[in-house]
């Protein structure tokens, strides 16, 4: 255990305030700067000035001890609203909860009870992340509810999390299994208050050599793999080839229109007389080109992986990100293909959960998207991470035939009938559910094809609809309900015999799973074999007996 | 099945319980059937549609809980007050303005609202929940029906409000709220206290069977 989960108060990375305020730091020195422009070229290259600037100004009005004596006591005051502001904003991790308290005038304490973690988010960005700092996000349900920790030194950080998913797991004892090396030594050497105990020291030999060694330890952050290579069995880490990469963002939806307002300029341009379209539409094509850069950035060197406390997402080439995601707090899957990625056999995966991340996720897309782009292998593996019994292979088989079986015929899922075709003429064949011991399978689309998976413990109720449509044609609808995210659990057509079949066998699975759901603190169910809490296999659990008290 | 130790709010309006009703009397059976022909025709053979049976009902659920009669009186005056709040606009639209379409629109709307007036009673009927061993499932609705099973362990919070009209009646609104934004379980016009014993009850029932989200 690191020395920052004791249950006692810490304090943030000095330099916190300054990283915080980056922007406005940033914005007052390119004012400066723009003020001063002339008299720093004269500087820089001897050319003379021809107007005055401020600090003519000041000079020829003789009031250059005033002017001193101002930027001197806005020093002052942003030094002590800085010093009082880092002093105030403490931490405390204890056995039950994350608590912060900040603010100079207004006072704040946020406290996040550990069970109630949905996921535990370390983004560094990229000036914080050239000091060797990054901001520690532990997210809990509901909105503007997450415990923000910015910054802490970066192996600290890595640690701090290390402790508080395994003090979330309910495994009271150190693990075993948990390798303290997963802080590497020279960087603990150079973390948080390090440099300023080195600066009051004073002697030139060792501060040189401090600095030195700040300098390599940054360095080595820097360069480091984003994903550390003792936190998760290799075989169960997917990464996103580069070529794939840029094949996915190039057959998007974004492309197609982009390829139409390219067609329309060369279209206008052709029949001549219409600038005003090319001046509508050129900007926008310039813009989009910085939409790709930046998609692609954020999508570089992007890693998911199954470690003891959950998933672990991370990506990012300036700016990183990595989140994890205990289990049990992924609410509803979606694998889907959009038709452009048929021929390559790609898929992506996002997922539904209650905690909110304030970051977005890869490729610019929020941080929902647990998959940007993957092959089938790489979705079985993700699937493996994220969905519980996952392993058993009735639902193995499943899941296979919801992403790629034609539909129709006996392949496990209960499919529309024929006469679905009058509102699903394509698709049809494909739209249907299955239930299995730990989730709900609905497979739907025949072009942009489409599995949604809900585990039955996370769900929260279930709705069949007719209209007067639907009634003629004895079909009806049928919608899980789950928290809100980019995941919809809806079933266009179903029969209407289903749907009332439906909607008992899912109400029934879902309260039995929510009996034998452990997962709020998911290891001390696991105790006995520990490290892939994840990778368990449910089974499927004995009927609920139903309580006394009701029946009566 | 639920005999639960729920005051009876069945009172004596359980004699029209709707998935008893002949489909015959639907309004949607004068529905014009699945509307445009599908592009899909040629391979699709027209499938003789019965009209029985095609009516979405949970046969093996118990007897239905139903609403307070007077909640109708909540709905009418709702829509009596919406429609002279069109009946006002498209007036002031039609006299002050020299709009004759909206004079049109206005008379149009308030025909619909009108008609669908007269099947506020028979929509009032058609709100109904039962409380299952381990589940809430709540109906509503005759032309657009809804289902809904709520599982006692999700639930998050169980609401209680009472607008004028209601309060005037001794009604009160009951909400049941999930973490899921869409499950929309609402049940309105209950009895005052029928409303707070439920409330209790839920709330029991929840903690017996408790669920992390």
């Amino acid at each position: 255990m690191t020395s920052l989960a004791d249950g006692d108060w810490h304090r943030l990375h000095p330099a916190s305030p300054l990283l915080r305020g980056g922007i406005f730091v940033f914005a007052l020195l390119g004012f400066v700067i723009a003020n001063l422009r002339e008299r720093l070229v004269e500087l820089a290259f001897g050319v003379p000035r021809e107007s005055g600037d401020p600090i003519d100004a000041i000079y020829e009005n003789g009031a250059v001890g005033w002017a001193l004596l101002i930027v001197a006591g806005i020093l002052i005051v942003i030094l002590i609203a800085f010093t009082l502001s880092w002093r105030m904003h403490t931490f405390r991790v204890g056995d039950e909860s994350v608590e912060v308290r900040s603010g100079i005038l207004f006072r704040s304490h946020r406290q996040a009870r550990l069970d109630r973690i949905q996921g535990v988010n370390i983004v560094r960005p990229l000036i914080p992340r050239l000091f060797g700092a990054a901001k520690l996000e532990v997210s809990v349900a509901g909105q503007d509810a997450n415990v923000q920790l910015a910054y802490l030194g970066s192996a600290l950080a890595d640690g701090l999390r290390r402790d508080i998913l395994q003090l979330a797991s309910g495994a009271r004892q150190p693990r075993s299994a948990e390798a303290p090396t997963a802080v590497d030594e020279p960087t603990t050497d150079a973390d948080a208050a390090q440099p300023a105990a080195d600066s009051a020291t004073g002697l030139p030999a060792t501060r040189r050599t401090a600095l030195n060694d700040y300098a390599n330890a940054r360095v080595g952050e820097f360069l480091a793999p984003e994903l550390d290579p003792d936190a998760a069995p290799p075989e169960s880490v997917v990464r996103i080839p580069l070529l794939r990469l840029i094949g996915s963002i190039v057959f998007s939806g974004f492309t197609v229109f982009i390829v139409i307002a390219i067609v329309a300029l060369i279209v206008s341009v052709i029949i001549g007389g219409n600038e005003w379209l090319l001046i509508a539409i050129f900007p926008g094509l310039i813009a989009s080109i910085g939409y790709y850069v930046s998609r692609f950035t954020k999508s570089l060197r992007y890693s998911i992986a199954g470690t003891s406390d959950g998933v672990r997402v991370g990506f990012g080439l300036l700016t990183t990100s990595n989140e994890t995601l205990p289990p049990g707090r992924i609410h509803a899957i979606g694998v889907t293909q959009p038709v452009a990625w048929r021929p390559f056999g790609w898929w992506q995966i996002s997922i539904n959960k209650a905690g909110h991340s304030t970051n977005s996720g890869a490729a610019g897309q929020a941080a929902t998207t647990v998959l940007p782009v993957g092959s089938l292998a790489d979705v079985a593996k993700v699937l493996e991470l994220i969905l519980p019994g996952f392993a058993i292979d009735e639902q193995r088989a499943l899941i296979q035939q919801g992403l790629t079986s034609r539909g129709g015929g006996n392949d496990g899922f209960t499919n529309a009938p024929r006469r679905a075709a009058w509102l699903r003429p394509f698709s049809w064949r494909r739209t249907g559910y299955a239930v299995s011991a730990e989730a709900v399978l609905l497979r739907r689309g025949v072009l942009a094809r489409e599995l949604v998976l809900v585990p039955l413990a996370r769900l929260q109720s279930v709705a069949i609809n007719q209209g007067p449509v639907r009634r003629r044609l004895r079909l009806a609808s049928a919608r899980l309900h789950t928290v809100t995210g980019p995941v919809s659990a809806t079933l266009g057509v179903i029969d209407v015999g289903e749907a009332v079949r439906l909607l008992e066998t899912v109400t029934a699975g879902a309260v039995r799973s929510a009996d034998s759901d452990t997962s709020h603190h998911w290891s001390r169910s696991a105790q006995n074999s520990p490290g892939t809490p994840t990778l368990v296999p449910y089974g499927p659990t004995p009927a609920r007996t139903t309580p006394t008290e009701v029946t009566s | 099945m639920a005999q639960q130790p729920v005051p009876d709010y069945l009172g004596d309006e359980s004699v029209a319980p709707a998935s008893t009703e002949p489909a015959s009397t639907e309004p949607a059976s004068t529905e014009p059937g699945p509307a445009a022909p599908a592009p899909a025709e040629p391979t699709v053979p027209a499938e003789p549609v019965p009209p029985v049976g095609a009516r979405l009902d949970l046969p093996e659920a118990g007897e239905w809980k139903r609403v307070s009669p007077k909640y109708v009186m909540v709905e009418i005056v709702g829509t009596v007050i919406f429609l002279l709040v069109v009946c006002a606009a498209a007036g002031a639209l039609w006299l002050l303005l020299d709009q004759v379409w909206a004079a049109w629109a206005g008379g149009l709307l308030a025909l619909i609202t009108l008609i669908s007036l007269a099947f506020e009673p028979r929509r009032v009927r058609s709100i109904g929940y039962q409380l299952r061993a381990d589940d809430l499932l709540f109906r509503r609705g005759i032309m657009y029906q809804r289902f809904v099973s709520v599982p006692y362990g999700r639930m998050q919070l169980v609401d209680i409000t009472r607008g004028p009209v209601a309060r005037l009646l001794g009604l009160a609104d009951l909400k049941f709220v999930t973490a899921a934004a869409a499950s929309g379980v609402a049940i309105p016009g209950l009895a005052e206290a029928d409303a707070d014993a439920l409330r209790d009850r839920l709330v029991e029932l929840a903690e017996s069977r408790r669920a992390g989200l």
